[in-house]
């Protein structure tokens, strides 16, 4: 049987999704379902000085009006941040909570200070409107660079100076040695500009308490739906976790920002307890750009120095991490551990050093998005090394090559130990670029660049080289690094009496396309059609704990745990199937979807075995019935793919238009 | 004040009452439950909510359900027939044009008003009528393929 994995197959998930028959969240409508519309300050710093609600809630078809007053005094605290990254001292991360709505200060446009209950949504918006806040404004930051100065508005009373933390990695000293007698510095001011992730599908979450039961269901547009299951119930309502459903079927992208806990999941349980019937949430797209976390947002002074001979001797950094009003779910993560540590890229800089403050501004969180901090510190590297090159008038690329850290296979020599506390697996990097270079045809494009420039057009050339950690992630290695979760992965591999098999993964697809990608692998270790196989996955009730999807985790983790669960119905298959053969386990070979026994030609199928372990009339003494395994699966290690980038663009002088070439 | 319309969707009529101010496409995804129609923005700049009115595609989050009144609508659950994608649909799984399906409903009646309008067209052509409607997964390289294979294929 042709192999499944490595084939190009066309998408199960594909035709529900042409057909119109997706089910995002806000396709969901239940039984008595009300909407909410919640009250946003217009202001970036201010502080409320009144709320009256009296004519909102007069409104015809309104529930009712909550204010962060009322969250207060039913004694929910916040939503809670997931990553503790402390100061240098040992001083603890700075962690002011995060209400579901404010009842004193704001701090960012776009924050909550009234949620308004309504039984259609035009009259919860119409009855927003009516919600009259009083606001007193005060002088805001934005700029990370700008919080930390002497004098900066305070975003915290308790973070002076605003700062989450303060953070370093690296070797100072031997740094400070190398750049100062370096032969050549290269020193670029960097800023990395916030972006919005904008996925195309607005947040929503439909909180759903059933007094019946004690319980409550969350639907939710998340890449984590047991994680969000896991904050929200232990840190913001203070229930034990099996009192808390979250589902989160399909999702129309998320780009990193759907992985947090946000506060309108948290709020929809809240008021949905309150009112008695399910309610909904969903973010227009200006609520979308002004609470989805945003990206990026450094800003950075970087040195890199050289030898006489262009060999990096330093790589020093300074950097202000914008982390917007409230710490959201990973938000220290990002430009620590998944940016400090990927400084080493593809090279062999002896001594690197990184100085970072996390700062918080009048702005909207910052989480990850899009690899988050790990392009960043791309960025910084490849900007870097194309400046020296100019300023020292050596080849970019030979600039490259001649830093590249030698092949490595990481079997027989060792992992290549970086200067910022990662073990890369394997490494041979010069044939990528090498690649890239043949592709653009590097040695005729420079005499096509100076015959243009000859002409008066300009040609131009950049180039990027990239290492990532993926897979995330080792739970102990992240939990030395502050994480307060294990980042492991889980699966249930449930064999059907038909042979037919269910798959459970803690992973999320989102766009990813899981239900084709996993039921591939397992397709293929069992031997057995494409179609005999089913993915579920983002319902907390179908599936028993999982991870989420991001980080480049769902193949590597996600999939390792799916593996190792069709390993043990293997394992199960192997002893029933010996019992029906009447031969030995060690004598027989599973191949094509059959067990034979080796040098025969008796053999027991997939399906038979899996008939048999649910109807055991005829069974192995001792075994437990059922075909039907577990596991979690932890890495050991990130996973570090790499490659190289080429653009070549010309740039009309005149207009500064760019075109790709 | 409820509006009378009578509209035919996916070849079935309807008759409700409508509040003036209700927009066509919170009609299709509330009253009637075709949740295929999306909302990306409200604003008519994304195109997930595009729909065929009359033969002509439209965004469903900037009309009015009360203009729909005596109109016939195509929405991407009334695309397919006896079963089989329509070739748009079919393209797009031909040819990898999605991944989390948000804008895919909007972007398939894009793309069909394309092949009526022109049976045939080159790359940038396709490009040009796909200018309202974002995609934030893909980057655009498939749904222009898949596209393609449905002008090669219809």
């Amino acid at each position: 049987m042709a192999t499944l994995i490595g084939q190009s197959v066309k998408r199960v998930e594909d035709r529900r999704l042409l057909t119109g028959q997706g089910k995002y969240t806000d396709d969901i409508v239940l039984e008595g379902m009300l909407y909410a519309h919640v009250v946003r300050s217009p202001y970036a710093h201010a502080t409320i000085t009144s709320i009256d609600t009296a004519a909102a809630s007069d409104m015809e078809g309104v529930v009712a009006v909550y204010t962060g007053k009322d969250i207060a005094e039913s004694g929910v605290g916040g939503v809670p941040c997931g990553w503790q990254v402390d100061f240098k001292n040992g001083d603890t991360m700075k962690e002011p909570p995060h209400p579901l709505l404010v009842s004193e200060k704001v701090l960012h446009m776009g924050d909550g200070v009234a949620v308004v209950i309504a039984t259609d949504r035009s009259i919860a918006r119409d009855a927003a409107d009516l919600v009259e806040v009083e606001y007193d404004e005060h002088d805001a930051v934005f700029d990370a660079a700008e919080a930390v100065k002497e004098g900066a508005p305070q975003v915290h009373p308790d973070a002076p100076g605003n700062l989450a933390f303060d953070w370093e990695l690296g070797d100072k000293a031997a740094t400070d040695a190398a750049m100062a007698a370096a032969h050549h510095v290269t020193t670029l001011d960097f800023v990395n500009q916030r972006v919005v992730p904008n996925a195309i599908e607005p947040r929503a979450a439909i909180g759903h308490y059933e007094d019946a039961y004690d319980r409550y269901t969350l639907y939710t547009s998340t890449q984590n739906p047991h994680l969000t299951r896991l904050l929200a119930a232990a840190f913001v309502l203070g229930i034990p976790e099996h009192k808390l459903r979250v589902v989160s079927y399909d999702v129309g992208g998320g780009f990193g920002s759907k992985i947090f806990h946000y506060t309108e999941e948290a709020l929809m349980l809240w008021v949905t307890k309150r009112v008695g019937r399910p309610v909904k949430w969903t973010a227009d797209r200006s609520e979308a750009f002004m609470t989805d976390a945003h990206g990026r947002d450094h800003v950075t002074k970087a040195e890199m120095g050289f030898d006489a001979e262009g060999n990096i001797v330093g790589l020093r950094l300074n950097t202000q991490a914008n982390l917007g009003a409230y710490l959201s779910t990973f938000a220290p993560a990002v430009p620590t551990y998944l940016h400090g540590t990927l400084l080493q890229g593809l090279y062999t800089t002896p001594a690197i050093h990184i100085d970072l403050q996390g700062v918080f501004t009048h702005t909207n969180a910052v989480d990850a998005y899009r690899g988050a901090g790990r392009p960043e510190a791309t960025y910084l590297l490849e900007r870097l090394l194309d400046t020296a090159a100019l300023e020292m008038g050596k080849d970019p690329a030979q600039l490259r090559f001649q830093n590249f850290i030698p092949p490595f296979d990481g079997v027989n020599e060792p992992g290549y130990q970086t200067q910022v506390a990662l073990q890369y697996d394997s490494g041979n990097y010069e044939p990528v670029l090498q690649r890239a270079l043949e592709m653009v045809g590097y040695e005729d494009f420079r005499t096509e660049q100076a015959a243009a420039r000859a002409e008066g057009r300009y040609l131009g050339i950049g180039f990027s080289t990239y290492i990532e950690a993926c897979g995330i992630a080792p739970s102990a290695v992240v939990g030395a690094l502050g994480a307060r979760a294990g980042l492991f992965e889980s699966s249930q591999v449930r064999v059907q009496p038909t042979g037919k098999v269910s798959v459970y993964t803690g992973s999320h697809s989102h766009g990813q396309g899981h239900e084709t990608t996993f039921a591939q692998v397992v397709a293929d270790k069992l031997g057995i059609p494409l179609e005999d196989v089913e993915i579920i996955h983002g319902d907390s009730e179908a599936v028993a704990f999982g991870m989420g999807t991001y980080g480049s985790r769902s193949l590597a983790v996600g999939g390792s745990a799916i593996v190792k669960s069709v390993e043990k119905v293997l394992d199960k298959g192997a002893k029933i199937a010996a019992h029906l053969l009447e031969a030995n386990v060690d004598d027989l070979e599973y191949a094509g979807g059959k067990w034979t026994v080796k040098g025969t030609d008796k053999s027991v199928g997939f399906g038979d075995v899996s008939l048999t372990a649910y109807v055991p009339h005829n069974y192995p003494e001792g075994l437990e019935p059922g075909l039907d395994f577990s596991s979690f699966y932890d890495p050991t290690n990130f996973t570090y793919p790499f490659g190289a980038h080429i653009a070549i663009v010309e740039v009309d002088a005149e207009t500064g238009k760019v075109s790709l070439k | 004040m409820g509006i009378p319309i009578q509209v035919t969707v996916n070849g079935t009529s309807y008759q409700h009452e409508v509040d003036s101010r209700m927009l066509l496409v919170h009609y299709l995804r509330d009253v009637l439950r075709l949740t295929g129609t999306h909302i990306g923005c409200d604003t008519s700049s994304c195109g997930s909510c595009t729909i065929m009115v009359n033969g002509q595609s439209a965004k469903a989050c900037t009309m009015l359900a009360a203009q729909a009144d005596g109109l016939e609508i195509t929405t991407i659950e009334g695309l397919a027939s006896n079963g089989k994608m329509h070739p748009v649909q079919e393209g797009f799984k031909e040819m990898h044009g999605l991944q989390c399906g948000f804008c895919t409903p909007g972007m398939v009646i894009a793309g069909v008003q394309l092949l009526d309008r022109n049976p045939n067209p080159s790359e940038e052509e396709i490009r040009h009528a796909l200018e309202g409607n974002f995609c934030r997964c893909t980057g655009y390289h498939n749904i222009v393929k898949s596209i393609q294979h449905a002008a090669e294929n219809a």
